[in-house]
């Protein structure tokens, strides 16, 4: 298994220290065991944020934890200190809906303190329902409206190009979101500019909004539709970090065309009673689910 | 650059971008396979790998316009009116409108006078839609050589900008020299008894009206609003209370363009009569531009009726 390059992470100490927020060890990358460790505060984190909120996607937040989570404790080069680092990789959130998920990961980096995300949703907030880039540092864009991100990816793959800079874009994409058309422009385009820098997982937990995909809109034969339309194809386990870990390493070993790893997820992942339940997509825990679902998570 | 006197909009457009992509390196140019219509082409023989042929899909054109913009890059990207905003109108919204990012879209081919090609092609609901959008510049030149200026404008401008041009020749209402100021109405001539406010092909159309309105002893003032957004209120109002009465030109439907601009500044501080020149609501047909400006209502001799109708309101 060859793990990718590690660079991330240099200044967040600096950072997590001035604002109070940091809540990591000072090491560059988190071994599998203080990954899973972190997956699960962030599960908590997400839980809280949603039921104090009293609306949100818990759904597919808790699904693509794993992921989310060892791109930016594991993967992504990165600086919290400069979220506009020029050279820094992307980390594009597509499924916007997992709002909760990628604040409690940037909190935990150091992007933002910690104590904001109590304010998900409030007026005021910059911790909007779905995510806006001009509010939050370390958000690349603003999201909501499904099927934008993977276009948005290649405008910022080709400027790299463009400006001779080695950085990759990751974007992730809910399965469901896959009915939109324009995520199949862009799978097309992505190919055809053969944009290796970048890096689409699918965070594919089988349920949206209406039901199970395949009653709602079938989106099989999956893998080979990404094959078919010039992809490397890589599947994995969506919740096991060193499956994860290895395929993004062997995305970066791939020239001349995009991959796409299509992560296998649970939706709700974590909390009994909201796994492969399509009422949590979007449906915020009651204090006494909430209070379940943290006993779980402890 | 020179712009000659038979040179549509959009080659002017083409020959705009070629020149300030020599100028600078991060203007970047996307089509979604119409370059040769667009005149984009002349940026894609002349600078290959910053232009960005996106095929038939306008919504994954303006996303990935979205990313490079994001990404430090000035870019341009074209298609028909008819297909941007209207084929990817929450690309536009929300990739672009709400992050505010640096994206030009400059389409063409706009209004009716695309000519035979027919309704589906004929894009008079493009400028309600992007008007819609909060942030967003929206200029539509009335000649070659104010086309010129505003892409200039544009390209040094931080923010989203909508350029509308059209598919034919039109005729220079400006010389060489002329100077765009955005946000800003142009007096194209003096007058005191009535304004006519044009934007696109129709300015050369009221300053035709103005003349023969003149000849009747009519004063008309005439003014170019190439920005539709942000509009020059402040233009209009001293219209409204200098001349009393205002005629609006434009070659859009007569809901959501400049006309329900106009409508809302002077309703909301100084209201007067007013008339529309502008397509009614309905869809047009197949025929040359000419005899379509003709049949829906936006030829030199509309706006002269139109005038005489607000001076006649005036006087009652």
């Amino acid at each position: 298994m060859s793990l990718p390059e590690i660079t991330g992470h240099q200044s967040a100490a600096s950072v997590g220290s001035k604002t109070g927020a940091f809540s990591l060890p000072t090491s560059a990358t988190l071994s599998i065991a203080e990954l899973k460790a972190t997956a699960k505060k962030i599960r908590r984190h997400i839980i809280t944020m949603i039921g104090k909120a009293g609306s949100g996607h818990p759904g597919g937040s808790l699904s693509a934890v794993e992921i989310v989570t060892a791109l930016y404790f594991r993967v992504l080069r990165h600086r919290v200190a400069d979220p506009c680092w020029p050279a820094r990789d992307r980390f594009i959130l597509s499924k916007g809906h997992a709002a909760p998920l990628l604040y409690a990961v940037l909190a935990e980096c150091g992007y933002i303190p910690l104590a904001d995300l109590s304010s998900l949703r409030q007026l005021d907030s910059r911790l909007q329902g779905h995510t806006d880039c001009l509010l939050v540092p370390g958000i690349e864009m603003s999201a909501g409206a499904l099927g934008q991100g993977l276009s948005f990816g290649i405008g910022v793959s080709l400027a790299g190009r463009l400006n001779s800079l080695d950085y990759r874009v990751y974007v992730l994409l809910g399965d469901g979101e896959c009915d939109e058309g324009q995520v199949w422009e862009a799978a097309m385009a992505t190919a055809h500019f053969k944009l290796d820098n970048l890096t689409v997982i699918v965070d594919n937990n089988g349920i949206q909004l209406d039901g199970w995909n395949r009653d709602i809109m079938n989106l099989e034969p999956f893998a080979r539709k990404w094959d078919s339309f010039g992809w490397h194809v890589i599947e994995v386990d969506g919740h096991d970090f060193a499956q994860l870990i290895d395929a993004f390493g062997r995305a970066r070993q791939v020239k001349g065309q995009p991959t796409v790893v299509i992560a296998h997820t649970v939706k709700g992942k974590g909390v009994s009673f909201m796994e492969n339940n399509v009422d949590y997509h979007g449906k915020a825990p009651s204090a006494a689910e909430m209070e379940k679902a943290l006993k779980e998570l402890a | 650059m020179s712009v000659s006197l038979d040179m549509a909009p959009r080659e002017a457009y083409g020959r705009a971008l070629v020149e300030m992509g020599r100028e600078d390196r991060d203007i970047v140019v996307l089509d979604a396979d119409l370059s040769r219509s667009t005149m984009t082409h002349f940026f894609a023989r002349e600078f290959p790998e910053r232009f960005f042929d996106c095929g038939i899909a306008e919504q994954n054109m303006v996303g990935i316009a979205a990313g490079l913009a994001a990404s430090g890059k000035i870019p341009f990207a074209s298609t028909f009116a008819v297909f941007a905003p209207g084929r990817c109108f929450d690309q536009v919204r929300m990739s672009v409108a709400q992050p505010k990012l640096n994206v030009k879209l400059v389409t063409t081919h706009g209004g009716i006078t695309v000519g035979e090609d027919g309704i589906s092609h004929q894009s008079i609901e493009d400028l309600a839609l992007i008007c819609s959008l909060p942030g967003f510049t929206v200029i539509v030149p009335a000649d070659a050589i104010e086309t010129v200026q505003a892409i200039r404008v544009a390209a040094a401008t931080r923010g989203p900008f909508y350029i509308r041009l059209g598919r034919p020749k039109t005729p220079l209402v400006y010389t060489e020299g002329y100077c765009f100021n955005p946000g800003k109405a142009v007096v194209m001539r003096p007058g005191k008894d009535v304004t006519v406010i044009a934007i696109g092909i129709m300015v050369a159309e009221a300053l035709a009206a103005a003349k023969v309105m003149n000849e009747e002893g009519i004063d008309c003032r005439v003014l170019n609003m190439p920005t539709l957004k942000p509009i020059d209120e402040a233009t209009i109002l001293k219209a409204a209370t200098e001349t009393g009465g205002i005629v609006i030109a434009e070659e859009h439907l007569e809901h959501g363009g400049l006309g329900s601009a106009v409508a809302r500044v002077v309703g909301k501080h100084h209201p007067v009569p007013l008339a529309f020149v502008a397509i009614q609501d309905t869809y047009a047909q197949s025929g040359k531009p000419a005899e379509l400006l003709k049949r829906y209502g936006l030829t030199a001799e509309d706006i002269q009726q139109a005038v005489r109708a607000v001076i006649k309101r005036k006087q009652q």
